[in-house]
């Protein structure tokens, strides 16, 4: 038998999606009543590629004026033709946008990657065809809603304005769209300041599915149109998706005013790896939960809880299997990790690293070259970690993971629930009954078991306590865009 | 053998559960001994092994790394005839096949080995005398295995002394999956012992297993009772290799290097028929077991018709035109 | 001859807090009056303190309530409206004399409440096969969802209906494993005094349900604003001079959830729908794969 000479090293193709794909504009304006628009104070921003700093476009920053404008085109419209056709029609319009979706996927791909920095396997076959499902599935909800549960007749609420982040940019705005126009609201929509490019990308589709002007109004902006959007009087819902404290602001704001509101805020998530677990895909689930998008995720599984007993087994799987993540390019498909969103994020994940540091938890990162260019960040671990650390309390939203050990059951549901969050929860065991009792026991509003970071259009998404109210996914999405008897 | 497999079984599984010592299976003929030892290794999620498989299935392969790798996959790729209507012709033409794949290309390296009955290898052994090709047999009652320890036996004495450099054994499915674990044991070690100075490949047939658990279990009932390469089929059955099951044995070999440094192998047969799929499973050895996995000695493809497409594939490489079917031998 | 008229026994009206009946702490009581002026009783003005008292009372039973299966929730919810039902004529006096008017009226709100005891006692295990469901994934995954109870809810019981509008907010929150903290009426709490005398007798474990007597204005915002609060049900606000909207800007602190008042003190009598439990309650959903 031969022996074989390795390569030098195992290569992986650069294996770059063409930026061309994303057909990038130099400029992109309002989409306000059926029409692109610059704002009426002509301002504008820049947003870049956070894998380089380049200017990728303009995007118009909308001012309380094209607030204005963008919520009477909404009020317009929720008093026409949206609200007087049938909930058949409605559907046809919706499953429309989703076929168009799907057809341009491979544009929206990109462009989601070159705008928010995430590798392209994951916009590619996670972000973007979750989208499609949701138009898909909130599409056949139009027609059926007397069955839903909300009473025999149930009607759309008005006016949603609806605010998004920039870490599942257009997911996020397929969330809050899809069951909105499902239930026959209209909408003014807010994508996220660095994320706005699929967003309008998706006002374009819409107006090629001829969907009726001003059913969606999208205006791009920074914190302050967030601020106008969710103020304005003539809006009838709020929907935010973003932080716990920009979400106590909001709650604030609404108050008293009689609009509707929903939260989907932050998350501390626990990831409880019991010692009967099966390791190797425990691990997987480790990485998933909290190096995917680069951790910039709500229900990210940002506390690992081991069991004492195998904590140094686990540990040291997950490092070795750290070290094989491919951090780089986002366009290029063989990317497990790809660019910080901003400047300002990276800023927040170096602080509370930082913070780790210096309340002696100990630090491991990956050892791999950062790109010169943009904002990066390698995957981290902290071990010797106690409840006590801000670094197991406040949400990071990077590539950051604390770990903490337990020894009981009820040690690990004690420091699982001891946050102020209750977004997720992961478990870990090969015992069913642990399974079902630490479901039942978790304060949170998914518990993954044996998985984690899954999402589907029809299982219910939402937070317990400080992770906000209302949930978004499923029938249960429904409910807050329909006025429901309130008993 | 039977001192290196206590010392394997043990502590690698104090590694992985941190709950099953050394002791437990001191006695590789005790059933109740084998039981607690396999049952304490971890579980394998179904869903989350083919997940991770998938995952892995996304990488793309440089240029370069492509042509090493469907070189690689050449080198690695046990031609194999298993069948009822094989003839002295038959054979002689594939192992000459396994010793130059293309004849138009003398850079085209051979094969790692040619894997027939016992009773056609003295019509292979002088074509591939003199080349770096092993002769390699399937015995102890293949595929089924339903035979007499003492048959099965003969059959590998009958195979050793036809010339076999390498055997590929079944294990006791039967066995296995009623809980006779010491039985499956002891029938390796029977074996491995007749084998002598040859490898053995034990085959799992893990499309009879069925259960990712079960495939994890009986790898490290295989490597503790001797195995030098674990496999996953026979060929005889469907499913035969599949991304899961050989992604949970290269994590039974790589926990085995980890925890002993004992260095086992792992061979994927049936069911692979494209460069495409082979350079996948050369991802999944490359990415769970290790760099180190990536050689003939460590890995290896049990194929009959793979040759001929990693050949076409190659040409493509090198040309840039795709090849036809015509221009590559059938043998 | 002596005159020996029996003198009847009042009852001193105290706060339920932890299944006892304790003064308020601060010492303080206020005079109540019937609708036609009389003086019905001195009853406890809760303070600030005593308010957080019972959220730790509430917040200590809730874990042990959460966790009874439904059906002995519901047969403890049932338990009170046989016990209510028993002092029947106590509560329609004692509804006439706090909101006057005829009695036929109040004996038809007094079996209004107790019927809603028992309508919401049948719900305790019935509301997660109406709310919950298994979700139909795309993937090799069981994906369950459920109504989960959010923790202690504060309660500012209805101004104007006694009995029944105090029913009619409780009970819905403790059916799904809730607990309670309720600020009865200010003008009219005798009626919920007597409710906490049946619940003391009753099968609803300690701190379940924790009762003051006292103002909105001094207690509303002690509730909006506590922490281990999860959520708030404002319905008693309304026709007060409370703010509901700082009430509702206090209770973003911890992202409460929060029922505003309506403008006016509706009709209680009105049935019921399933969303005065969901209101306060969580959606779990659960996930886990399929595989061999």
């Amino acid at each position: 038998m031969t022996e074989l000479d390795h390569p030098a090293e195992w290569t992986y193709a650069p294996a770059p999606e063409s930026r061309d794909i994303a057909r990038l504009r130099s400029s992109y304006g309002l989409f306000i009543g059926g029409e692109f628009v610059d704002a009426a104070d002509g301002a504008t921003m820049k947003t870049i590629n956070p894998a380089t700093e380049e200017v990728l476009a303009e995007v118009a920053v909308a001012g309380a004026a094209d607030v204005d404008a963008a919520v009477a085109a909404a009020r317009k419209a929720a008093g026409g033709p949206w609200r007087s056709m049938s909930g058949a029609q409605r559907a046809k319009y919706l499953f429309r946008v989703a076929r168009v979706l799907a057809e341009r996927s491979r544009e929206l791909s990109v462009l989601e990657t070159l705008d928010n920095g995430k590798p392209i396997r994951e916009s590619r076959d996670s972000d973007i065809p979750a989208v499609v499902a949701w138009f898909f599935h909130y599409a056949g909800w139009a027609d059926k809603l007397e069955y839903a549960g909300y009473g025999p007749s149930p009607q759309p609420v008005g006016v949603a304005g609806q605010v998004i982040p920039w870490n599942f940019p257009l997911l996020m705005a397929a969330w809050k769209l899809a069951p909105a126009l499902a239930t026959g609201n209209t909408v003014v929509l807010k994508p996220a300041e660095t994320t706005p490019l699929t967003a309008m990308v998706l006002a374009e589709i819409f107006a090629e599915a001829d969907l009726p002007p001003g059913v969606v109004n999208i205006v791009t902006g920074a914190g302050e149109t967030g601020r106008h959007l969710v103020a304005h009087p003539g809006v009838d819902k709020v929907a935010f998706t973003g932080s716990t404290e920009v979400g106590k602001e909001i709650q604030r704001r609404v108050a008293g005013t009689g609009k509707r509101v929903t939260l989907e805020l932050g998350g501390k998530a626990a990831n409880v790896v019991f010692e009967d677990a099966a390791i190797d895909q425990a691990v997987e689930g480790i990485v998933n939960g909290i190096f995917f998008n680069q951790g910039h995720v709500c229900c990210a599984g940002s506390r690992l809880l081991v069991q004492e007993s195998v904590a140094d087994a686990v540990l040291d799987r997950l490092k070795e299997r750290l070290a094989t993540l491919r951090l780089g390019d986002p366009l290029d498909k063989n990317t497990d990790i790809g660019a910080i969103n901003s400047a300002e994020q990276l800023q927040r994940i170096r602080e509370l690293s930082d913070v780790g540091d210096a309340e002696g938890a100990e630090r491991w990162q990956v050892d791999c070259d950062l790109p010169t260019q943009g904002y990066w960040f390698p995957p981290t671990l902290f071990t010797g970690v106690s409840q006590s650390h801000r670094i197991a309390r406040e949400e990071i939203f990077g590539p950051v993971l604390s770990v903490l050990t337990f020894r009981t059951p009820n040690e690990a549901v004690e420091k699982a629930n001891n946050s102020p969050y209750g977004l997720s929860a992961g478990v870990w065991t090969e015992k069913g009954s642990r399974i079902l009792w630490m479901a039942e026991q978790l304060r949170a509003g998914v518990v993954w078991a044996n998985t984690f970071n899954r999402f589907d259009p029809s299982s219910p998404f939402g937070g317990y306590k400080e992770s906000g109210f209302g949930r978004e996914g499923g029938r249960h999405g429904l409910e807050p865009y329909l006025e429901v008897d309130d008993g | 053998m039977g001192d290196a497999s206590k010392s394997v079984a043990g502590s690698a599984a104090g590694t992985l559960t941190g709950a099953v010592s050394a002791h437990l299976v001191e006695d590789l003929s005790s059933d109740a001994a084998l039981r607690a030892f396999l049952g304490g290794l971890p579980g394998v999620d179904e869903v989350g092994a083919a997940g991770r498989a998938a995952q892995l299935a996304t990488r793309s392969i440089k240029r370069e790394s492509k042509l090493w790798a469907l070189d690689a996959a050449i080198r690695m790729t046990d031609l194999t005839s298993l069948e009822g209507a094989d003839t002295p012709g038959r054979i002689r033409q594939l192992a000459a096949k396994a010793v130059r794949p293309d004849p138009s290309d003398a850079d085209v390296p051979s094969d790692a080995e040619v894997c027939v009955y016992p009773d056609m290898l003295p019509h292979a052994a002088p074509v591939v005398a003199g080349s770096s090709v092993a002769l390699a047999s399937v015995a102890t009652a293949f595929p089924s295995g339903r035979a007499s320890l003492e048959v099965k036996l003969a059959d590998v004495r009958d195979a050793i002394s036809a010339g076999a450099d390498e055997v590929d054994m079944v294990i006791d499915r039967g066995a296995f999956l009623s809980g006779r674990y010491a039985q499956v044991a002891e029938e390796i070690a029977a074996v491995k012992k007749a084998t002598g100075s040859a490898h053995l490949k034990v085959i799992l047939e893990t499309g009879e297993l069925q259960t990712l658990d079960n495939v994890r279990r009986a790898s490290w009932l295989a490597i503790a009772s001797g195995a030098d390469v674990i496999k996953t089929s026979t060929g005889k059955v469907s499913p035969a290799a599949t991304p899961s099951t050989v992604l949970v044995m290269l994590q039974a070999v790589r926990d085995v290097a980890r925890a002993t440094g004992k260095v086992v192998g792992v061979k994927a047969a049936g069911g692979i028929r494209t460069a495409k799929d082979a350079v996948r499973y050369l991802v999944l050895v490359h990415e769970v077991a290790g760099v180190e996995w990536l050689t003939p000695e460590r890995f290896r493809f049990g194929a009959s018709t793979l040759l001929n497409d990693l050949l076409m594939q190659r040409t493509k490489q090198l040309t840039g035109r795709y090849h036809g079917r015509d221009y590559v031998t059938l043998d | 001859m002596a005159d020996d008229t029996r003198v009847a026994v009042r009852r001193t009206a105290k706060l339920f807090v932890g299944g006892a009946f304790p003064r308020s702490e601060s010492g303080r009581s206020y005079p109540v009056h019937a609708s036609n002026g009389d003086l019905l009783a001195h009853v406890s003005q809760a303070s600030r303190k005593d308010a957080r008292d019972a959220v730790v009372a509430a917040r200590g039973a809730w874990s042990g309530w959460a966790a009874r299966t439904p059906y002995n929730r519901g047969q403890v919810l049932y338990r009170v409206a046989e016990l209510m039902e028993g002092r029947r004529d106590q509560f329609v006096e004692e509804v006439r004399a706090a909101e006057g008017g005829r009695k036929r009226q109040h004996s038809e709100q007094v079996d209004a409440a107790i019927d809603r005891w028992v309508w919401y006692a049948g719900w305790a295990d019935k509301l997660a096969q109406v709310d919950g469901a298994q979700n139909p994934v795309a993937g090799p995954y069981f994906n369950f969802s459920l109504p989960e109870p959010t923790g202690v809810v504060a309660v500012i019981a209805p101004q104007q209906s006694s009995l029944l509008g105090l029913v009619s907010v409780l009970a819905p929150v403790i059916v799904t494993g809730n607990t309670a903290v309720v600020l009865a009426s200010a003008e009219r709490p005798l009626p919920s005094i007597s409710l906490t005398e049946v619940l003391a007798t009753s099968d609803v474990p300690a701190g379940v349900i924790n009762l003051l007597t006292g103002y909105p204005s001094e207690i509303a915002p002690v509730l909006a604003a506590h922490m281990e609060v999860a959520a708030i049900d404002l319905s008693g606000v309304a026709g007060t001079d409370v703010d509901a909207g700082e009430l509702a800007v206090a209770a973003a602190e911890n992202v409460k959830r929060v029922r505003m008042p309506a403008e006016r003190e509706p009709d209680w009598s009105r049935a019921p729908t399933p969303r005065a439990m969901l209101r306060f309650t969580e959606t779990k959903t659960v996930w886990h794969p399929i595989g061999r």
